[in-house]
């Protein structure tokens, strides 16, 4: 008999506010220790907490992305926990009332998309890190961190695979992303996923689930669930039962194992903030967001399809960031005969010099407009692809344009019959033997004259003009 | 309603010896006891308090503005080493 996995995820992000989420403290990364902190972030006494505005609209534009409904009151609470990376002794979280309720991402399977839903989207903040390597009977803990504004997403229990469940975190990843919202660098932590595992059988209520904490990888993601649903089977098939509890990925020794946690450790007796009334958003300010909001990721996949006849694959590539979207559409605007070879060249040579070189389509040293004037030149036939290969190359070594480089070099292709029949005639002049072949009926041999025509002009003779004039003069 | 003293000692890091937990868990009952007051209230058709004073949420520009006072602010750390806060070992 048959298992079915059920996954729900929990996401935490980082927004990437300047300031943090209830006092002026930077939250720019990587600065020396403590150098971000102060008395609201420090838990000192009679501190009291004030919301950072972009914080709640960022949080509000996220849960508008997701197809949510923005509660215009919901309240801030506390969450009582002992940790030294947390000095309040509290986290101010939103428990009973979140600021965005309901929602749902699509994810593409290979039987079409799936509507996954998305439960709730709650404001929070940030612990301090606490460093343990090389130490002995002590911990560093440095605060810098704590009190940077968060979101908490949490998905409903929808995923049935870890590949559906690495799907959606790409997708609500990409969103981010494109709203501008977080940095959502995984290294940095800026996006780090809880992942709530359980298996059943099919039409059974949902069996016992563990929660694997704090996983910063989707490779990581994805091996953690995977071990989690192959334990949880092998146990009940022996006739165990999963215990409830919280575990942690090993990804050295690609294990997991359980926290050492007390179970009292989760009851966290949660109370509304008193420091904090209750926040009121009215719906023209939601409205105000939603105009705001840029194009997101299906909606420009949809279009590119559409408007431009992309592959859902070339669609999806082009639409990973939004810079590289911009970037396409700028091409297109300047070439707009082509827009799939825009596509083709953009995704195919491009994108894969710049990764060669380390970079981004931000920093590529050609602009659309410049690329444009190269797919020009191959569409009136004045290069070959396979020379604008070679002018792309010189372009982004030299900057220079591809008028520039085809005049300098002489690279323009030959359209001329008069001399593309010379060089043929040549060809077939120097190889006697194979010309005899092929009229005797070797058709195979065509490809070895369309070479050598192609070597002897240096690559610049046009490709459709050598076939029909070598078909004639071999014939 | 009867509380765990010492189960919610233990959650607030308060240690208590048993007799003071003895002490302690009639008081803290009588005080429930007396806040379970309210349900005898009928409320049916009020909508519920979340927070006592009814005004608008005070919100910041997104600025940073507070300087880096580090020093000043760790001479009440009982231990402190290269601008990092030292405590006893905390790991999972």
């Amino acid at each position: 008999m048959s298992w079915e996995v059920v996954i729900g995820l929990e996401v935490h992000c980082q927004v990437n506010t300047k300031s943090k989420a209830f006092c002026g403290c930077s939250t720019e990364f990587g600065a020396e220790p403590n150098s971000q902190t102060c008395p609201v972030c420090l838990g000192m006494p009679g501190q009291l907490p004030v919301l950072n505005r972009t914080a709640v609209e960022k949080s509000i534009l996220t849960g508008l992305a997701i197809n949510g409904r923005i509660n215009l009151e919901s309240k801030f609470d506390r969450k009582n926990y002992f940790y030294p990376d947390l000095p309040k002794g509290y986290q101010i979280t939103q428990f009973e009332l979140p600021i965005v309720e309901g929602g749902y991402i699509d994810i593409p399977t290979k039987d079409g998309e799936k509507r996954l839903g998305v439960t709730r989207i709650h404001m929070e903040e940030d612990a301090g890190k606490s460093m343990h390597e090389g130490l002995d009977a002590v911990s560093h803990i440095d605060l810098n961190r704590s009190g940077i504004p968060l979101m908490e997403i949490v998905s409903e229990p929808d995923m049935r695979s870890a590949d559906e469940a690495i799907a959606y975190l790409k997708q609500l990843h990409q969103i981010i992303k494109f709203l501008d919202v977080s940095g959502a660098d995984m290294e940095k932590g800026q996006f780090r996923c809880d992942a709530n595992v359980s298996v059943r059988r099919p039409g059974e209520p949902f069996g016992t689930r563990t929660e694997m904490k704090n996983m910063n990888s989707f490779r990581f993601i994805k091996q953690a669930i995977d071990y989690e649903v192959n334990r949880q089977i092998e146990l009940i098939e022996d006739g165990g039962a999963v215990k409830q509890e919280s575990r942690l990925w090993d990804s050295v020794n690609n294990e997991s194992r359980p926290m050492r946690s007390k179970e009292e450790a989760h009851d966290y007796r949660y109370f509304p903030e008193p420091d904090l009334p209750i926040l009121r958003v009215t719906q023209e300010e939601v409205d105000a967001i939603r105009a705001g909001m840029p194009e997101l990721p299906s909606q420009l996949r949809h279009r590119f399809e559409t408007e431009f006849g992309l592959s859902p694959y070339d669609a999806d590539v082009l639409t990973q960031t939004q810079a590289l979207s911009m970037w396409y559409e700028a091409l297109v605007a300047a070439h707009p005969v082509n827009p799939k070879q825009c596509a083709n060249w953009l995704a195919n040579e491009l994108l894969g010099r710049l990764k060669d070189m380390n970079k981004d389509i931000t920093e590529s040293p050609i602009s659309a407009a410049a690329f444009a004037v190269l797919l020009d030149r191959m569409e009136d036939n004045t290069i070959s692809g396979k020379i604008a290969k070679d002018v792309l190359d010189a372009m982004m070594e030299t900057g220079q344009s591809a008028d520039e480089i085809i005049e300098a070099k002489g690279l323009k292709q030959v359209s001329d019959s008069g001399a593309i029949d010379s060089i043929i005639e040549a060809v077939i002049a120097a190889n006697p033997e194979q010309t005899e072949a092929y009229r005797g009926g070797k058709d195979k041999l065509f490809g070895f004259f369309v070479g050598q025509v192609m070597k002897a002009s240096k690559g610049q003779a046009n490709p459709a003009m050598v076939n029909e004039r070598l078909k004639a003069l071999l014939g | 309603m009867d509380i765990d003293v010492k189960k919610i000692a233990n959650l607030s890091r308060i240690r208590l010896t048993q007799s003071e937990a003895d002490e302690l868990a009639p008081q803290l009952n009588s005080i429930l006891g007396y806040i379970d007051k309210l349900s005898e209230v009928n409320t049916d058709g009020v909508a519920p308090t979340a927070h006592p004073h009814d005004v608008a949420m005070p919100q910041r520009a997104d600025i940073a503005t507070n300087p880096d006072r580090r020093d000043a602010l760790q001479k009440v750390a009982p231990r402190t080493e290269s601008g990092l806060y030292v405590v006893p070992k905390v790991i999972e």
